[in-house]
């Protein structure tokens, strides 16, 4: 069996499973230090005074610090994405100096000789702090005379940026079909299984001190580099390891606080800091995703072709831009055309400023929003018309032949076949059936209805060409780095700079190289997460790491095998032209017995003996892959759900997941992705979200207020594939790290919409609550 | 994650357990699993002196027969009590109500006696304690051995009639005769989550006419509630379909439910009037 396209158990799950692993919080060198931090009760309110002299007389407390006391160190964190020239970007503390802007900002911390006396000691700090008026609505934010989150920047918007192309108002004005529609995405707390947990150790002394900060984060590269801008420290005395790290969902693409203090605290007291957070703390202080609120008009004509669209956002940053905050949204602008042709578009997007905690990249970042909305609008375009919503969409998608395909939104999709995906799942959910009993419970007023929900989607994958990101104003490029090393004995080493956090790359890695090289799969060792071990590398996001650090490996496997090609031709006195490689061997054409494994050829390269002409010793590459586009993975769910119209309580009964990622590498993998990326979604639909009252407290700070499903509240899946190879990289590979979560929201809450429709239920806002539910038909009933 | 600190105290029997409790103080807590002290204790949402660990107090974990009664004990687990033959066979109620406390993990380190001393009225327990018209075993030092009705334990939210240096040391709950039907209708968004309301009913019909019937209402209230309106309207009347609709319209009556994140006040009494309605229809149907 060839490695590529094998269901392989994932090697790393033992470790993983059991948790006997290098999880941040099980490392404790000796002599370590504990941090705790006091957080900000308050959304907005100006810090009068700080005292710490009572915890610092706490019995095994070693510093308390405010950051009144770390100011002149401390910098500010980084935001990489300047979206516009005239984008408002305040200075984000890592330890609030005179003003915190959301509760749970730090305030101030304790170092301590254990974790019990670091908390206990908490309690003896006392902040004066003067309350400010919180800005909580991002509707009221933007209102002229609003209070302020920033006082000095005299506005809560931190920018507008738009984008058109086509007529947009001439669309609209000729169209006899207008749909306005408002749409709500809640803010959502990532919640990944692993808390955040730093952990820094210090070495040395002066202007050579060194710097080992293990953190669980997505992206120890960025974050070396970002740590060294903000701290002064230079770059090549930090190295940052990623160990073991327990999903992130974007929460861990970032540059916290903690990780700085962590750095300063260490060099401070010259000893190792730790600190790992509560769940109610990384609830309040880790990074949060969503929170639009979408304004949305479609034109189209009486056949349900699509004239235009018209995409009006206000997004929530919070209280301040994080690494790519505001950039964030505007991912969105090349996903709201989705899957259809249209003439004309317009997006507009503007940033605000609220006193909560800061939003950033989660699970899709930008891209769920943009399909929900537009899969909403397709369902709604479709009922407008009478027509069914698969109808409406056949009409209006980009057909198989007409790839490649410029989109209004400027990108190029280099292949799909969204007639292939739909059919296939429309004949697993068997549609006609289900349609047939809608009807029937409709007729029979039955008190449970049933609801059938579409979501053709696209996204966009693989990032990204460093050229784009350069154009969009990005602080970085979208390359990926991979090494290969045939040892001297033969077996491989990989270095990838892309390193999971769940993902299950050092399998997959391990598939391609065994594939490529034709050496047995656990000859492979893929080797990942620290700085010092990989030094180059973009990281985990985006559903990039395949897409783009798979291709790297790809390629340096295959530069490889030219170089073991030129040394085995010299060895069997051959020309390279004669030779083939196969099976993990070299042979002469026609001559059977000739022939050298790549092993035998690695040794010849250690031995550097007999090598060509200009070959030097050692056998093993380098590759650094920009990809020339992104990929567009694409696919037909379908949903189907009953309501019980007496209580609300939505149960889902079918779904169907048939999804195009290109070539699959591992299908173990990628069925584990859409499984987990179809729960985060539905979650989105059904269960999950941050809720502030109007101080700006977070309500939801456990997992009691913030409900996440479990396997018992989640129906069956059924999921299958088909398989469009993507043209832009030589594994035809797509990505599948995003799908699930960016498909599966609409579907579920085209469902619910469709169920409820006969009762005059056009909308049910995000997550459809049993009350919500409840609520939209008693309104719906009453219009 | 970090609870403040507090005095450890672990009793081998009974007997001691009942003699340390007045020692360890006012503001002692008893532990007796866990799944609820322990998050209050780890948010800082509560600070004892001290924790009176039961959980190497064998004698409070059996579940025995009575005679015309089972009795189970204290710290009986909740799996252990879904999966015990007698309260299989004489307290149905009890095993499925608690089949739906929280998940696996909960349920094995989470007892029965924990639930309802806690007197959480969004716990599942307390309402299955008052419609089936429970006894509560109270032992302490000063006053020896107590018997308490299930309708006179829950006094106030969080709050039971046990004095703090008593202890409940089990649950007496009466083998139904012939004609009793029993459910448990649950109401909320997760698997994992609380009940946003729960309705606990028993039904006892001879020949077609209600001869008994009592309904606990979970989360309606600071306590658990009895739908007393529902009751009387039941009480001595055949149950036909429209006479149990009607009756159930009533369910929210004499209620304050409180209003959450998870449900408007509203929503919860129009969820008791559904819930009821379909609890009695259950407990009716075989």
């Amino acid at each position: 069996m060839t490695e590529i396209g094998h269901a392989r158990l994932r090697s790393e799950d033992t470790r993983l499973i059991t948790g006997r692993t290098r999880w941040t919080d099980n490392l404790t060198p000796a002599g370590t230090l504990h941090v705790a931090y006091l957080r900000s009760p308050h959304a907005h309110a100006r810090i009068d005074n700080v005292d710490v002299e009572a915890a610092k007389r706490r019995p095994n407390v070693v510093a308390v610090l405010s950051g009144k006391d770390l100011a002149e160190e401390q910098g500010a964190l980084p935001c990489a994405w300047q979206v516009t020239e005239d984008m408002k970007l305040p200075a984000h503390p890592p330890m609030a100096v005179d003003e915190v802007r959301y509760a749970g900002e730090p305030v101030a911390c304790v170092v301590a000789r254990d974790r019990y006396s670091a908390v206990d000691a908490l309690e003896d700090i006392d902040v004066d702090y003067t309350p400010l008026p919180p800005v909580v609505d991002m509707e009221q934010a933007v209102q002229e005379g609003a209070d302020l989150v920033h006082s000095d920047m005299g506005t809560n918007a931190s920018y507008t940026w738009v984008f058109e192309q086509g007529d947009l108002d001439a669309a609209m004005r000729d169209a006899p079909v207008v749909l306005e529609r408002r749409f709500v995405q809640q803010r959502l707390i990532p919640t990944a299984m692993e808390p955040r947990a730093v952990l820094c150790e210090p070495d040395g002394s002066g202007p050579t001190m060194d710097f080992t900060l293990h953190s669980a984060t997505q992206i120890p590269h960025i974050l070396r580099l970002m740590l060294s801008v903000v701290t002064e420290i230079p770059e090549h005395r930090i190295r940052v390891v990623a160990p073991d790290v327990g999903g992130g969902f974007g929460s861990k693409l970032q540059v916290y606080g903690e990780e700085v203090l962590a750095l300063l605290l260490a060099r401070r007291l010259g000893r190792p800091v730790k600190w790992t957070e509560s769940r109610s703390e990384g609830n309040m202080a880790a990074h949060h995703g969503r929170d639009q609120i979408q304004k949305v008009t479609l034109a189209a004509d009486r056949d349900g072709i699509i004239k235009g669209l018209k995409v009006e956002l206000l997004a929530d940053m919070g209280a301040y831009l994080m690494l790519v905050t505001p950039g964030v949204p505007l991912l969105g602008a090349f996903m709201f055309n989705g899957i259809y042709k249209m003439d004309a578009y317009s997006f507009t997007c503007t940033g605000v400023f609220t006193n909560k905690t800061p939003t950033d990249a989660y699970r899709g970042a930008g891209r769920p929003e943009a399909t929900f909305a537009i899969e909403r609008l397709m369902d709604e375009l479709a009922a407008e018309l009478g027509v069914d919503p698969i109808e409406v969409r056949r009409r209006n998608w980009i057909r198989h032949e007409e790839f490649p395909y410029d989109t209004i939104a400027g990108l190029t999709y280099d292949t799909g076949n969204y007639e292939a995906a739909t059919e296939k799942a429309l004949a697993l959910f068997e549609y006609d059936k289900l349609r047939a009993e809608q009807k029937d419970r409709r007729e029979r007023r039955d008190p449970v209805q049933l609801g059938i929900g579409v979501s053709t989607y696209t996204e966009m994958c693989g990032l990204a060409p460093s050229r784009v990101l350069g154009s969009l104003s990005y602080g970085a490029g979208g390359w990926e780095h991979a090494s290969v090393r045939v040892l001297p004995s033969g077996k491989v080493e990989v270095v990838t700079g892309s390193s999971a956090h769940g993902q299950g790359h050092e399998t997959a890695w391990a598939q391609i190289a065994s594939d490529r090289l034709g050496v047995p799969f656990e000859d492979v060792k893929v080797l990942h997460g620290d700085t010092a071990v990989s030094p180059k590398g973009m990281d985990t996001y985006g559903s990039r790491s395949l897409a783009v650090g798979g291709v790297a490996l790809y390629r340096a496997c295959d530069k490889v095998v030219e170089k073991a090609k030129a040394i085995a031709a010299h060895l069997l006195e051959a020309s390279e032209d004669d030779l083939d490689f196969g099976g993990g061997r070299f042979s002469v054409r026609g001559v059977e017995a000739a022939g050298l494994s790549i092993q035998e050829v690695s040794q010849a390269a250690f031995a550097a003996h007999d090598l060509p002409e200009g070959v030097e010793p050692t056998l093993d590459s380098d590759v650094t892959h920009d990809p020339d586009n992104f990929s567009f993975p694409h696919g037909t769910h379908l949903c189907a759900v009953e309501v019980d119209t007496e209580t609300g309580f939505t149960k889902i009964r079918e779904y169907v997941a048939v999804d195009d990622v290109g070539t699959v590498v591992n299908p173990m993998i990628v069925e584990g992705q859409v499984h987990g990326g179809l729960a985060q979604g539905i979650a989105q639909a059904l269960y999950e979200e941050a809720v502030y009252d109007a101080d700006g407290n977070l309500t939801t700070t456990t997992m009691a207020d913030y409900l996440l499903p479990s396997a018992a509240d989640l129906p069956h899946f059924t999921t299958d594939r088909t398989e469009t190879p993507a043209a832009g990289n030589p594994l035809g590979v797509k990505g599948v790290g995003e799908a699930g979560t960016i498909a599966s929201t609409p579907a579920v809450v085209n469902a619910i919409v469709d169920a409820l429709r006969p009762s005059g239920v056009r909308d049910v806002p995000m997550p459809c609550t049993p009350e919500r539910v409840w609520t939209a038909l008693r309104e719906g009933g009453a219009r | 994650m970090i609870p403040p600190t507090f005095e450890y105290l672990r009793p081998e029997s009974l007997d001691e357990a009942v003699r340390m409790l007045p020692d360890a103080g006012e503001d002692a807590k008893v532990l007796a699993g866990g799944q609820s002290l322990m998050p209050l204790l780890r948010l800082r949402l509560a600070y004892p002196d001290a924790l009176v660990d039961l959980d190497r107090v064998a004698e409070l974990r059996e579940i025995r027969d009575d005679g015309d009664a089972i009795v189970i004990g204290a710290t009986a687990t909740h799996h252990q009590v879904v999966r015990d033959p007698l309260v299989r066979e004489h307290a149905p109620l009890v095993a499925a109500a608690t089949a739906t406390v929280a998940d696996p993990a909960v349920r094995h380190r989470g007892t029965f006696g924990g639930s309802l001393a806690h007197a959480d009225p969004a716990g599942d327990l307390p309402a299955v304690a008052l419609a089936l018209d429970v006894v509560m075993l109270a032992r302490s030092a000063s006053g020896g051995d107590r018997e308490i009705p299930a309708r006179e334990f829950f006094v106030d939210w969080m709050t039971t009639a046990l004095e703090p240096d008593e202890l409940l040391t089990g649950v007496r709950i009466r083998k139904p005769g012939p004609g009793w039907g029993f459910h448990y209708e649950k109401f909320h968004r997760t698997a994992q989550a609380w009940a946003i309301v729960g309705v606990a009913c028993a039904v006892r019909r001879v020949q077609g006419a209600v001869e008994d019937v009592r309904i606990g209402l979970t989360n309606m209230g600071s306590v658990p509630l009895r739908a007393s309106a529902v009751e009387e309207r039941l009480g001595g009347g055949t149950l036909s379909d429209s006479a149990l609709r009607e009756a159930s319209e009533h369910a929210a009556e004499g209620t304050e439910p409180p209003a959450d994140l998870h449900g408007s006040a509203d929503y919860r009494r129009h969820l008791a009037r559904v819930l009821t309605r379909r609890a009695l229809t259950a407990a009716t149907t075989r």
